[in-house]
């Protein structure tokens, strides 16, 4: 099966997530998109490292050690990040991302 | 076509179907259930590429307590109803079209590119044993630095979420 299926695929997803980025107005939506296009570049990661030990290589297990480290990235990221939504909403009884533009201006 | 194949189409279909749920439902319970659902078709890929191992830890990781987070969330603010306003539609319009142009310029630029054929055979770097050894060997600054993130992570989600008084 030719690697491009699986970049293909990668796409695929990250596009899906940039779309629910961009489209969507409650944050913990939007959070959840951004988990999206971290699982499609894991995805592509694997791949990858499958490609590079079919190809003979023995350090292709470095690819799986770094998707290892961004699921330890987001893990973090989703506790420290949930967190600010539960104290915007505790604020502003909302989670709408356009009632936060106090900075501007 | 081979098994592996008929596997793979499946498996994306159902993803690629499930994460376009995530974008467009109104429920946020119904977007977290099809992002678990995501989730577990991802995890088949892992395993149909020799990582069984990340496999299972992605399973835990995302399904069991990222994805629980996020109901928990979800279910302790009462977000069920459809709280957000549908108004100025044209900006969901301009972001289907960007993440839609993104999508084409990608494609366009990898369909032509001479990738190698992944072999169906098994491989043993996805096993946790050699991935133990890599992991304690090459990566065990990298490991030890990201339990001090994550002590920190912790310490500042109990220290934003706490009430102030």
């Amino acid at each position: 099966m030719p690697v491009q299926y699986y970049i293909f695929l990668s796409i695929a997803l990250f596009c899906i997530g940039v779309m629910g980025v961009l489209m969507r107005r409650n944050a913990i939506i939007i959070f959840m998109c951004i988990e999206l296009m971290l699982n499609a570049v894991n995805l592509l990661l694997v791949a990858f490292s499958k490609m590079w030990a079919d190809a003979g290589r023995v350090d292709a297990a470095a690819a799986q050690i770094f998707v290892f480290f961004i699921m330890v990235v987001a893990a973090a990221e989703v506790a420290v990040g949930l967190a600010i939504i539960v104290m915007v909403y505790r604020n502003t009884h909302s989670v709408d991302i356009n009632i936060l533009n106090r900075l501007k201006n | 076509m081979s098994t592996q194949q008929i596997i793979f189409l499946v498996l994306s279909a159902i993803a690629l179907v499930s994460a376009m749920g995530v974008i467009l439902s109104k429920n946020p319970v119904t977007s977290v259930l099809c992002l678990i659902l995501t989730f577990f078709t991802i995890a088949g890929h892992y395993v149909m590429l020799n990582a069984q191992f990340l496999a299972v830890v992605h399973i835990i990781v995302y399904a069991g307590a990222i994805m629980v987070l996020f109901l928990f969330v979800i279910m302790l603010m009462n977000l069920n109803a459809d709280i957000e306003p549908q108004k100025r539609n044209w900006l969901k319009y301009a972001g289907a079209i960007s993440g839609g142009t993104l999508l084409v310029i990608l494609v366009a630029a990898l369909r032509d590119a001479s990738m190698p054929t992944l072999q169906p055979g098994a491989t043993d770097i996805g096993l946790i044993g050699n991935l133990g050894k890599t992991l304690f060997n090459k990566y065990v600054v990298p490991f030890e630095v990201s339990s001090v993130l994550f002590l920190s992570a912790m310490v500042g989600a109990v220290v934003i979420g706490k009430k102030e008084d």
